[in-house]
């Protein structure tokens, strides 16, 4: 039917039409945007070319007869315990074409994910759980740098504070939505988390892409990034957030930098990134201004002095080995938040190599970084943020035992508005109208319904974590932040329990 | 300071329990037997495993040194906790604490006193002051000198405790003997390290002494934060944490006791956002830098210190306290019952709100 | 076979108190008094039947407990766990009463003069004539009615030692599904608990309420109508199933 090298015939997946529900309204046709399904002149009835598919599901979701049903192609290989289909279809892959592989989304491979590996306690007999619904249950979380002590003055109405203390964020959970880039995904999600985060009392984050002008009324819930492309950094765009936080590194990408291919540089993200149309956005691997500890310094003090010492300046760095040396280098450095990505986090877009072998898991950076810090005594100078692969709310409450102040979701938000973790966002054809800037598709998230969803996932967590907080006894989230004691191992060894913190399960 | 290896292999214990406590504002000198008697009401708060006393003003003749009770396992635990002791301290004095044998109290460690002074030319730790260099003394013999563990170490007060109930423990140490004005007591119901008479109440460091009930939740992430500031918690019982996290706070940070119940015991966002500016200012900042010092889980506390006795209750009171007076007298105990036993005829009688701590001073 | 005995208690331990109580209600004793009581806990627990009992002295914890008809007086304060899952029956605490005072109460009614604690009237029940009571003359502490299906409570503020405190803590009947609780004077509504209303009484409301402050002035010597002379609001809640929408099945 059509001549292609035999290399290019191992498709991941296949469209399976039951033929006699299909009623040919050409539904699947409109929304694949990777051309999979087609009308058929000669047989006068619609048809589809597996091959191109992509598994991202939007046609059977969307088709009125539910005649799709989209199956994992078995595999035609031999079993192979070291050569597992993927690695020889990516072998084909270069060869045929000399390309560095590119990949959507965060690492699919099988490594431990130490979550699952933890369990909570709860209260029973010698201290009574709590009930979160019908009595007092506190997730109010607050970010930035504090001293170590306070001095007040007690006057009859009350005490009264004397001493200077920085710019903190409120959050009334400890939850934030991720840095996605303007661009990296469309106006809409921007909108639909800038309107979720106000209704909700925390925060989203801009991304490297810059902010659209129009989302500047969200200021008081908006993180302003700054990253080695410097997109969209001009000083109002610096003083339109709440904070500020210079993006050094990302979990999916530890060392290189960001990447948006031409394919998604519409007019708006031309606009406000200032790169031309079609061309593609490269975010230098370093800044150009960071190369040693004492620039980072350099540039924090930069922002502090932009902004006029107004607001939180936050850093956020990939998951990597010396993870612990490096925060603690940046707390030293003034930062007053210190954001961890680990390997797991997402991305438009990523070589291959880089997001399934560089990069180590968050649980793991978030404890040894928790313990310098701590070691050095300097954890009250600066939150940590935990990212990179928090899928639900019992993962929010062991990273918070852990020791985060609080955890930024990514790919959690965007499925909650749809997403099915096809992983092609680097293509601009997200069917789902995500990770896409053509106007057919992104009109397909409506920035309303997208804040409600998000909205709705944050408080269902949020209900969830009052839930396993209570059971613990507790009724405030500081009694939880860095109480490794409420965690417990199951099936891991004594060097994994010794750098979490915690006993194995039975201890 | 860095946290030693092994930091999160602990073992804690979890305890049930009764307290009582008992302040003469005017320093009358109230005889052992009332606060042993007060504890007999409460009896059933316990289980046989854990009772103590602390007493304040016991040892007048020697107002001015610090009396270090030492317990240890044997002769030669406590001959390397003295040997130590000597090698920074003028000791003034040292002896046995008289004790009369009981029953019921099996298997006692050796129990001895000592007057001492810091020595005027001290051998280490010259650039701190007095009183740390008391506790890095008690921290010393308590994490590195095995067998031997200090259970007071304040100015002319002392805590007796061990294995027991109160009423034991009080037969046990002669504390029927002795007069003191400020009493605290403690009927412990331990579940995890029975036999182990460093995890009786009360708690003590310097003038500090802290009795209990209840248990606190929060206690993996108030000892990390008490290890950042140079107090390791070795007795394995969660009161610890709250005789350290008072040190700190009130001793080093210079908070007052109120403020510092309102670490512990913290008023509700809810309260706070309804608050005026100044107060909300000041409770959010309070939260924000102490939060890993709030005490989680149901607490009723007395602690008492040279400045007088201070009962406070967690903030949704899972645990019962009920505070009374008679002429310059204050009671604060588990139990009414108790105080009545001792003091028939009562002025007034209440029970504190939750959070809210009932302070009383000694007059000066 | 007396119909009136006296036990002094003082320096008795409650088990062979409560061993004596029972024999005496065994032997068809109708008033006891308990003399010198300080502490012993468990009187009256489990116990059925039309007895009397006076208690001189403050009793110990869960008076009253699981007890199912018996008439019990206490002249002074009472600790924590009165009428403890009581069955029927009635307690008169002539004090201040401590805390979870008429937990999971089945029947009958406690009446207390003063203040009580924290804690009162946690998940009362009733069922057709089967209502439990508490009326509290002074003032209560947080979580008041928490969890109530049914029952009443009345809370009068009037007899207490906390002139300056609110009439009620926070959380105020959180939980309720059932039941009412009827407060005299103002209620600061950030008091309530979630998904709770304040409500102007009816005329149903009134006659129940005359009955039980009258009951309270009886035991108390006080005057009824100087009490019932103020407003009273009461406290319900406005949906039975308040957290029917809040979950989502999953496998």
């Amino acid at each position: 039917m059509r001549s292609k090298p035999i290399s290019q015939h191992f498709n991941d997946f296949v469209v399976e039409r039951e033929r006699a529900r299909c009623i040919d309204c050409e539904v699947c046709v409109r929304q694949c945007s990777y051309g999979v399904h087609f009308w058929d002149e000669a047989r006068k009835r619609v048809e589809h070319d597996s091959s191109k598919c992509v598994g991202c599901h939007r046609c059977a979701a969307m088709c009125p007869t539910d005649c799709l049903t989209i199956r994992r192609k078995p595999s035609d290989f031999r079993e192979n315990a070291l050569w597992t289909p993927a690695f020889i279809k990516n072998i084909y892959k270069q060869s045929d074409t000399g390309g560095v592989l590119l990949s959507g989304m965060g690492c699919p491979s099988p490594k431990p994910v130490y979550w699952d590996n933890m369990l909570l306690d709860a209260s029973q007999v010698t201290n009574p759980s709590i009930d979160p619904l019908r009595e007092p249950m506190e997730l109010r979380t607050f970010l930035g740098g504090r001293p170590d002590r306070l001095v007040f003055e007690e006057t009859p109405q009350g005490p009264k504070l004397q001493t200077e203390i920085g710019p903190q964020l409120q959050l009334e959970y400890p939850i934030m939505f991720a840095a996605m880039s303007f661009g990296a995904i469309n106006y809409n999600l921007h909108e639909a988390m800038a309107k979720a985060a106000t209704e909700l009392g925390t925060f989203y984050n801009t991304g490297e892409g810059g902010l659209h002008p129009d989302l500047y009324p969200y200021g008081a819930n908006t993180i302003v990034q700054v990253a080695s492309g410097r997109f969209g950094v001009h000083k109002d765009y610096l003083n339109a957030g709440s904070a500020v936080e210079i993006k050094v590194g990302q979990g999916a990408k530890p060392g290189i930098g960001g990447h948006l291919p031409g394919e998604k540089i519409d007019e708006e993200v031309s606009r406000t990134r200032m790169v031309p149309k079609g061309s593609d956005a490269i975010s230098p691997a370093p800044h150009h201004d960071i190369y040693s500890i004492e620039d980072l310094l350099q540039l924090i003090c930069a922002i502090k002095e932009a902004t006029q010492y107004r607001v939180p300046v936050s850093v956020k760095i990939a998951a990597v080995h010396n993870a612990p040396a490096i925060a603690s280098g940046i707390v030293r450095a003034g930062a007053d938040i210190v954001v961890i990505d680990g390997f797991r986090g997402g991305t438009g877009a990523a070589p291959t190599m880089i997001r399934d072998n560089v990069g180590i898991p968050i649980e793991l950076a978030l404890a040894a970084v928790d313990d310098r810090l701590r070691d050095e005594g300097i954890r009250n100078r600066a939150s940590i943020v935990a990212a990179g692969g928090v899928r639900c709310s019992a993962d929010v409450v062991k990273a918070i035992a852990l020791g985060a102040d609080a955890v930024y979701i990514g790919t959690a938000a965007l499925i909650a508005v749809g997403c099915t973790l096809c992983g092609r966002c680097y293509t601009g054809k997200c069917p789902w109208g995500i990770a896409t800037n053509e106007s057919r598709l992104k009109k397909r998230q409506n920035p309303d319904e997208a804040a409600r969803r998000l909205t709705n996932l944050v408080r269902a967590w949020g209900h969830e974590i009052q839930e396993m907080l209570g059971g613990m006894g507790l009724n405030s989230i500081e009694s939880l932040r860095g109480n490794r004691d409420k965690l417990r191992g199951i099936g891991l060894g004594d060097t994994e329990l010794d750098i979490l913190g915690i006993k194995h399960a039975g201890r | 300071m860095k946290a030693p290896k092994d930091f999160w292999k602990f073992d804690k214990d979890i305890a049930g329990c009764g307290v009582f406590g008992v302040i003469d504002r005017k320093r009358n000198l109230i005889p052992g037997t009332m606060p042993i008697d007060a504890m007999c009401t409460m009896h059933d708060r316990g289980n046989g495993l854990g009772g103590g006393f602390a007493a304040y003003g016991i040892y007048p003749d020697r107002a001015d040194d610090y009396a270090f009770h030492i317990m240890g396992d044997d002769a030669a635990a406590l001959e390397r906790a003295e040997t130590y002791l000597a090698g920074l301290f003028d000791v003034h004095h040292a002896e046995p604490i008289p004790t009369r044998d009981v029953l019921t109290v099996k298997n006692p460690p050796l129990v001895r006193r000592y007057f001492l002074a810091p020595k005027a030319v001290r051998p280490q730790w010259q650039h701190m002051g007095e009183s740390d260099y008391v506790v890095g003394a008690v921290m010393h013999v308590n994490t590195r000198i095995p067998g031997a563990f200090v259970f007071s170490s304040g100015k002319n007060m002392g805590t007796f405790k061990g294995v027991g109930y109160p009423e034991d423990i009080a037969d046990f140490f002669r504390l029927d003997e002795y007069r003191a004005y400020m009493w605290t007591a403690h009927n412990r119901f331990p579940t995890n390290t029975p036999g182990w008479w460093g995890g009786a109440h009360p708690f003590t460091l310097l003038d500090w002494a802290i009795v209990h009930n209840g248990e606190i939740s929060s206690y993996g992430i108030n000892r990390r934060y008490l290890c950042e500031h140079d107090y390791e918690c070795t007795l394995m019982t969660d009161t610890e944490v709250v005789a350290y996290l008072l040190d700190l706070m009130v001793r080093k940070h210079g908070l007052s006791k109120r403020m510092a119940s309102w670490v512990f015991a913290p008023p509700f966002w809810d309260e706070v956002d309804r608050m005026p500016e100044e107060q909300r200012k000041a409770f959010t900042a309070l939260r924000a830098v102490y939060g890993a010092a709030l005490l989680n889980g149901p607490f009723a506390i007395l602690v008492t210190d040279s400045r007088g006795m201070m009962g406070l209750n967690d903030r949704v009171k899972l645990r019962p306290l009920v505070v009374a007076e008679k002429d310059t007298m204050t009671f604060m105990s588990s139990e009414e019952s108790s105080i009545r036993e001792v003091c028939r005829d009562l002025d007034r009688v209440w029970a504190p709100k939750a959070g809210e701590p009932v302070i009383v001073e000694l007059e000066a | 076979m007396a119909d009136r005995i006296i036990i002094d208690a003082d320096g008795m331990p409650y088990r062979e108190l409560n061993v004596r109580i029972r024999e005496a209600v065994a032997a068809g004793t109708q008033v006891i008094d308990l003399h010198g009581v300080r502490g012993q806990r468990f009187i009256g627990n489990a116990v059925e039947g039309d007895v009397s009992i006076n208690i001189l002295g403050v009793p110990g914890q869960d008076l009253g407990a699981f007890m199912r008809g018996p008439h019990i007086r206490v002249q002074g304060n009472a600790q924590d766990g009165v009428g403890n899952t009581m069955d029927g029956g009635h307690i008169v605490i002539d004090g201040m009463a401590g805390d979870v005072l008429g937990y999971a109460m089945r029947d009958g009614s406690i009446l207390v003069r003063g203040d009580v604690g924290y804690r009162v009237g946690i998940h009362m029940k009733s069922y057709l004539d089967r209502v439990p009571v508490i009326v509290v003359g002074g003032k209560a502490g947080d979580f008041l009615g928490e969890y109530m299906a049914g029952g009443v409570i009345v809370l009068l503020g009037m007899d207490t030692g906390k002139p300056e405190a609110p009439v009620a803590g926070r959380s105020l009947g959180t939980g309720m599904h059932g039941g009412v609780i009827y407060i005299r004077g103002e209620v600061p509504e950030h008091l309530l608990g979630p998904g709770l209303a304040l409500s102007p009484l009816d005329e149903e409301d009134g006659a129940a309420l005359a009955r039980h402050v009258q009951a309270y002035a009886d035991a108390f010597g006080k005057d009824a109508a100087e009490i019932l002379g103020a407003s009273f609001v009461k406290v319900h809640p406005r949906s039975h199933r308040p957290y029917g929408n809040m979950y989502v099945g999953t496998n």
